[in-house]
């Protein structure tokens, strides 16, 4: 039978203590009164306060969750389509082509995504005067291509083990492919689809070296603004910012996570 | 004669549109593919071969139409040379092979104990672990880089740690080097070793690992004859998606490492954004690319060819 040992434990503890000690202290310190910010004088919420005024900020928070959105709605299209067309449509035209490049951004490291997207951005404003600017369209379309792979892994698996007996009733009642697959096969595979979004949306708001490659004059996204005054050093409002975001994120993992718990609980 | 031809034409003409469906489904993705990954790449490629001068944009054309109606090319690999010959290139390949290297084993035998002992859990609250183990991969990848910077600062926490445990006398930099960027490294990737080497070892049957022990193997044994040879899908999937990023890691040795720690990510960008040449960072890119990633991944597609 399998048995949790010492050993195991011991693992578990030290493994969740690494994964979660440093985030924790970026957000202890950020109610620290202290401009050092290591000594702890008191408790005050005045970093945060003064993060509300730095205007700056408040627009790359808004260019950032422009193209996050864009992003993730394209990419869950662009996602399910390819997962479609991989798991459901057998052998085509150039398939082992397709499957490699749907799954290379994966792993390829950021820099080189961004360094040759850029030469094709510059290659086709020469040729066709497109795109005339680089700002946040070209940041998008990046940033659709990398969060596309990601998506297409998550709804590719929920296709290959997808219990087929429901579609094919609907079939044999008479309805078309696409039809079934709008009625039937989408709503089933719904969950997926959001966390899908959910993932590319915080994949584009998290990118920094994409992003720099690619954007243009008056184009700051969150991460590059972050970049730029971490450069500098560790500080209390930049701790602030940072729990900011660590809380906004594990809420919504964790409100997601328990929820697929319970329904799994329930089956 | 038309009647019992009706049925049979609403079919072709259902298949003609399920058909058009198909291939407006299939073309959609591949087009997108097509324009903003695999073209960007070849250009890369390409940008590789041409020289580099002063003007926007800062490479000479390689095709070229001179008046009298020829094709000129200009094919010059001297970037190629420049990259074999300076040693500057090539120390800043060993430096990235050497850390990606570590970071990826620590990686592993970190990653495989947590993934090992998360499978003997309970079934019903493994989801929970598995939960809080990718949460840190949702949050800001720049704010898990960012947390280190305060720990291990001179005036960090680990040095007032080590000072009020009396360990040491005087603070110590642990920021700005080597140690500091495969920390980071590890840091940032476990989800990515962790979550593919579970995924096998949950699956793996235990009427194995009973029938090792039924013929006498010790729990050690079993281990490494049975359990891990059984995990190794898990195990490539998880160094490949470590290591390939760690090498063209960049935001972690700009952030963690000293100065002149010139990792392949970082030789990309000071080429590319400070000293302009683009034609020699696309180079950097074209030779990491062909030495390393294309084997990886073609090993990796075989591997999951071989499980079918």
């Amino acid at each position: 039978m399998r048995r949790l040992s010492s050993f195991n434990i011991t693992g578990l503890i030290l493994g969740y203590a690494f994964l979660y000690i440093p985030i924790l202290t970026v957000v202890v310190l950020s109610f620290n009164d202290s401009m050092l910010v290591t000594t702890w004088t008191r408790f005050t919420t005045r970093w945060y306060t003064s993060l509300l005024e730095n205007e700056g900020l408040i627009d790359s928070v808004f260019a950032s969750l422009k193209i996050a959105t864009l992003t993730a709605t394209l990419a869950v299209i662009l996602g399910t389509f390819a997962a479609v067309a991989m798991v459901r449509f057998g052998a085509f035209k150039g398939r082992m082509l397709f499957s490699g490049m749907i799954s290379a951004p994966l792993i390829m490291p950021d820099i080189m995504t961004g360094l040759a997207m850029l030469m094709m951005f510059v290659a086709t404003e020469q040729l066709i005067g497109w795109p005339s600017h680089r700002g946040l369209m070209t940041i998008t379309i990046a940033h659709i291509t990398l969060a596309t792979a990601y998506v297409y892994l998550i709804i590719q698996a929920r296709l290959a083990d997808f219990d087929r007996s429901v579609e094919e009733a609907a079939q044999d009642l008479g309805a078309r492919p696409t039809k079934v697959f709008l009625v039937i096969t989408l709503p089933m595979i719904a969950p997926s689809l959001i966390s899908g979004w959910l993932l590319a949306f915080a994949l584009s708001l998290d990118d920094l070296v994409i992003a720099s490659f690619l954007s243009g004059p008056g184009a700051t996204t969150l991460p590059m603004l972050i970049f730029s005054s971490i450069r500098l050093g560790v500080s209390p409002e930049i701790n602030a910012l940072a729990s900011i975001i660590v809380f906004i994120i594990s809420l919504g993992v964790l409100v997601a996570g328990l929820a697929t718990w319970r329904r799994q609980r329930e089956k | 004669m038309i009647h019992q031809n009706r049925p049979l034409k609403r079919y072709h003409s259902r298949r003609r549109s399920a058909l058009r469906d198909r291939q407006f489904v299939t073309a959609v993705p591949y087009l997108w593919l097509i324009l903003f990954f695999l073209i960007p790449f070849l250009l890369v490629f390409k940008i590789s071969l041409s020289e580099s001068v002063l003007a926007v944009p800062p490479y000479l054309p390689i095709f070229e139409w001179v008046p009298e109606g020829f094709l000129n090319i200009h094919l010059n690999i001297g970037n190629y040379l420049r990259l074999f010959l300076d040693p500057f290139y090539a120390s800043g390949l060993m430096t990235s092979l050497i850390i990606a290297f570590v970071a990826t084993l620590v990686c592993l035998v970190v990653g495989y104990t947590i993934a090992y002992s998360i499978t003997r859990i309970p079934q019903q609250w493994r989801f929970i672990f598995l939960l809080l183990i990718i949460l840190p991969f949702w949050t800001s990848f720049l704010v898990r880089v960012y947390a280190w910077m305060g720990i291990l600062s001179k005036d960090g926490l680990l040095n007032q740690l080590l000072l009020s445990l009396g360990l040491i006398q005087e603070p110590k930099q642990f920021l700005y080097n080597n140690f500091s960027v495969i920390v980071g490294i590890v840091y940032c990737y476990l989800p990515f070793m962790i979550l593919p080497i579970y995924s096998v070892l949950e699956k793996i049957d235990e009427v194995y690992l009973e029938a090792a022990y039924d013929l006498g193997c010790s729990p050690w044994g079993a281990f490494w004859r049975v359990t891990f040879p059984l995990s190794l899908p898990g195990v490539l999937s998880g160094v490949a998606l470590v290591f390939i990023p760690a090498l063209g890691e960049f935001v972690i040795p700009e952030l963690l490492g000293a100065p002149d720690n010139l990792m392949i990510g970082r030789i990309i960008w000071i080429e590319f954004f400070n000293n302009r040449d683009w034609p020699i960072a696309a180079t950097v890119a074209v030779v990491m690319l062909l030495m390393f990633i294309v084997p990886i991944m073609v090993l990796q597609r075989r591997q999951l060819r071989k499980q079918g």
